[in-house]
């Protein structure tokens, strides 16, 4: 059956819904947004509507300090009916806590967006599902056959050892404010770390939201204010952005951590003077990338944002129909 | 194999000297022979597998994965070793434990065009990501991860309690995996033999004067003159014997001064500057080319007959350590200058002079005598005690050198850079520059030169706050600042460069004051760096 997909076009704003004048996770200010996940590149601010899941509404509620106008909760599993006969579906990617595919049907035919996803297990939010479909619209972050994430208890194995075998200082992770951070510290926590974890000022609220949703952190405490001493053999979390910052000098000689994907590459972690590269990332990696495609299988997968070139690449050397769609606005430096 | 891995990425990522040496130090203490000599070898550049090349491992690659995923991979990477750790597939097959280095050096080492393919392509199996990084570096011989061979000689004097210029001394004789060595700093085995080897010996160095008032009958003066210190050593033997030429961090510059290794017969280590011939320094007759003619000779690794013409090499010889198997370094300088004289005759007189010795009675008389050596390019004078020895490194009260004060020009800051280790959160790397022309009449700046040292640690916090509130632009760890500060920067001298804008090079720029107070349209020209020029 040929594919008729008038009612489903990517425009370099986001993905619209023409029949529903509905937008997936668009750039700048509509009237009905439905929105995969709370990162600002893909929840912005300033729509007439915003339907997202419960915790995704949360978390924008946070960081733009009002909820969202006309905010509409789809849990994962339920449903919404838009106009024109399209169904949109929410269903876990596991991605941050509130992240969602969404599943798009008309008339028999099926596409999902996944926004960010991946598909390690991460105790701060539900796992993926792997949802069959026949458009496909997958990110690629990570798309590129050089990025292979560790198993993350190799890398909490390396952090603990950095700061085991350095009672006088400190361990400073810059971690992504949502998502990474939360994920960092409830999997320290997993492998038995119980002392205190100092936070940097811009991460409190966000822990605390997590919180609220169920989430156990253990012992976090604001490392303002904290003397010196106190702080040494412990690990302190600060945004990627602080971990060369004036504001870092006020802590005891930090070996400077970063928690990203990215960190695979020597001269990335280099060009940011990170001493301990922490390879976690809430991305899928190239071999989760393609593993995905092929469990969906796909009629069609379209590229969102990421290095699609590789990813088409590889689709068309196994003989998958793909295109990459030139979405602007989409790229995560520090994740 | 894990362990040298390791390594090699800590040493990537360490950015402070100290945390290299602490790191390079704990793995020579506890890596067991002859593991940790190849891995020293293999951190110096001091292994060579000829069959192994960079096209091997991109033939291994392109058997592997699709050049298209390949090409968009390395160009992201920007490293093909590093690339090719990260896309290597994982074999199916079970694989034997990995290889140590030793194994690796073996395997490598007696592999030939034919088979090196198949060798790496077996040990890149049985190691991680980053194992088959560390091998593939190691295997081409391309670490550069910033190790100099005068930080793993302090790391190793730090592992075993020796003392580092012991090692200097002993290490030029040795051949990878330096078991003799490790014998002799771990185990207190006698030392291997030096004698016979045309050794590096550590240089004697000088402390800066300052404050310091010397008493000048104490003490003889010599011009310090503008090349490069340089060791000429000749051990008899077979075929003529051997002659190397070392720089001052020891390492050996012969490839480049052949002319040099050549000159010297008589059995010797003998300590001078290298210059070029020319009329620069020291007048016409025997006198010396500036540093910008030496440079044209330095890093080459071989020599063309036009630049053996051009640029001629000679020794200006200021001490003599070694003579004919009598080691003259617990004599006092007047003691080894009577021998150097003595000998100095003997040389060929187109590569070899003495360093004359300047007559003053006192520290003021010498002082005008400096003062008057800026035409000569020199760069000032040494005070060396009379009966001190030949020590090594730099010894209080023995040797001092007293520059000629700096020239010094006032610049405008155009750009600031952050540095690294504990300086990474300061912007502490500044480009300033001189107007091309009169300011009030719309001439711009164009940058002179770069600094990041000569203020202190206060000024440095000083400097950070002004360049983050006065950055009127971004690009990556740079920031552009308005053009409103003034810094008085010194230097030792400046020379015609085509390799800046400007047309001209510092050397040694430092920043000397911060003139907060002076408007920048006051800074200074070009013009008047140019007048400066030493070429």
């Amino acid at each position: 059956m040929a594919l008729d997909l008038a009612w489903i076009r990517p425009e370099p704003q986001g993905i619209y819904l023409p029949p529903a004048d509905a937008w997936i996770d668009p750039a700048h200010a509509v009237a009905r947004a439905l929105v995969t996940h709370g990162h600002a590149d893909h929840a912005r601010g300033g729509h007439g509507q915003t339907v997202a899941t419960a915790a995704t509404l949360a978390i924008m509620g946070l960081r733009y300090g009002v909820m969202p106008e006309g905010g509409r909760v789809v849990d994962y599993g339920g449903s919404m009916d838009l106009d024109g006969g399209i169904r949109a579906t929410f269903v876990p990617a596991g991605h941050v806590l509130g992240s969602a595919q969404i599943l798009l049907e008309r008339d028999g035919q099926r596409v999902v967006v996944t926004g960010d996803y991946k598909r390690r297990p991460d105790p701060t939010c539900a796992p993926f599902e792997v949802v069959p479909c026949d458009v496909f619209i997958t990110e690629a972050t990570f798309g590129l056959p050089v990025f292979r994430h560790p198993p993350i208890d190799e890398e909490i194995a390396r952090l603990r050892e950095a700061l085991a075998a350095h009672p006088q200082r400190c361990v400073l992770v810059g971690a992504y404010a949502l998502g990474k951070a939360q994920r960092l510290i409830a999997e320290l926590r997993r492998a038995g770390h119980d002392a205190p974890i100092f936070l940097h000022g811009a991460m409190e609220r966000m822990c605390g939201l997590y919180r609220e949703w169920g989430i156990d952190l253990g012992d976090l405490r604001p490392v303002a204010g904290v003397a010196k001493a106190d702080v040494m053999g412990h690990i302190v979390v600060c945004p990627p952005s602080a971990l060369n910052d004036r504001w870092s000098r006020r802590l005891p000689d930090p070996i400077t951590a970063m928690a990203s994907g990215w960190m695979r590459v020597r001269q990335r972690a280099r060009q940011r003077n990170v001493e301990l590269p922490l390879v976690i990332s809430d991305h899928a990696d190239w071999d989760e990338l393609t593993a995905t495609i092929t469990q969906v299988n796909p009629a069609e997968t379209w590229i969102t944002h990421g290095r699609e070139e590789a990813l088409l690449r590889w689709c068309a050397l196994h003989q998958r129909p793909a295109r990459a769609l030139a979405l602007v606005g989409y790229e995560d430096e520090d994740d | 194999m894990e362990r040298f891995a390791a390594l090699v990425d800590g040493l990537v990522y360490t950015r402070s000297r100290n945390g290299k040496l602490a790191l390079l130090a704990d793995y020579l203490r506890t890596t067991p022979d002859p593991d940790r000599g190849w891995a020293l070898a293999a951190l110096t550049d001091g292994l060579d597998f000829p069959a192994v090349k960079a096209s091997t491992v991109r033939g291994l690659l392109d058997a592997r994965v699709d050049e298209v995923l390949w090409r968009l991979s390395r160009d992201y990477v920007g490293d093909t070793a590093e690339t090719a750790s990260l896309l290597w597939p994982e074999p199916h097959a079970p694989q034997p434990p990995p290889p140590s280095v030793t194994e690796v050096v073996e395997t490598l080492a007696g592999a030939t065009r034919a088979t090196a393919a198949e060798r790496l392509a077996g040990l890149l199996d049985r190691l991680d990501a980053n194992g088959r990084y560390a091998l593939l570096k190691l295997a081409t011989g391309a670490m550069r991860i910033g190790l100099s061979a005068r930080l793993a000689k302090v790391a190793f004097a730090q592992a075993f309690g020796v003392d580092v210029e012991a090692v200097e001394e002993l290490w030029h004789g040795q051949a990878p995996p330096y078991a003799d060595l490790f014998a002799w700093a771990a185990d207190g085995a006698p030392p291997p033999d030096a004698q016979s080897l045309p050794l590096f010996r550590p240089f004697m160095l000088a402390q800066p004067l300052e404050e310091t008032v010397v008493d000048l009958s104490a003490f003889a003066a010599e011009w310090k003159w503008d090349g490069i210190r340089v060791q000429l050593v000749h051990v008899p033997g077979q075929d003529g014997g051997q002659s190397r030429l070392y720089s001052r961090g020891g390492d050996d510059i012969s490839a480049s001064f052949p002319e040099m290794t050549d000159a010297l017969r008589v059995p010797a280590v003998l300590d001078g500057e290298l210059l070029v011939r020319g009329s620069h320094q020291g007048g016409e007759a025997g006198g010396a080319a500036s540093f910008n003619a030496l440079q044209q000779r330095l890093g080459r690794k071989s020599v063309s007959k036009a630049m053996l013409a051009e640029y001629p090499a000679f020794v200006r010889l200021y001490d003599v350590l070694l003579l004919e198997g009598e080691d003259l370094r617990p004599l006092g300088w007047e003691a080894r200058r009577a021998a150097l004289e003595d000998l100095v005759p003997r040389l060929d007189p187109a590569r070899f002079d003495i360093s004359p010795v300047i007559a003053a009675e006192t520290l003021d008389e010498l002082g005008e005598i400096r003062a008057r050596a800026r035409d000569d390019a020199i760069e000032g004078v040494m005070l060396k005690r009379r009966d001190a020895p030949y020590v090594a490194g730099r010894r209080t009260g023995l040797w001092y050198k007293w520059k000629r004060d700096p020239l010094l020009i006032d610049c405008v800051l155009m750009y600031a850079q952050r540095g690294s280790g504990k300086r990474s959160s300061f912007y502490s790397d500044f480009t300033f520059g001189c107007w091309d022309g009169d300011p009030d009449a719309g001439a711009d700046l164009l940058p002179v030169g770069k600094a990041y040292f000569g203020f202190t640690d206060e000024e440095l916090k000083w400097l950070d706050r002004f360049v983050r509130q006065h950055t009127v632009n971004r690009f990556g760890p740079v920031r552009e600042v308005d053009r409103s500060l003034v810094l008085e920067v010194a230097f030792d001298s400046v020379h015609a460069s085509k390799r800046h804008k400007s047309g001209l090079a510092m050397r040694f720029p430092r920043i000397h004051r911060i003139r907060a107070d002076k408007p920048a349209h006051e800074a200074d020209r070009l013009d008047t760096l140019r007048g400066l020029v030493a070429d």
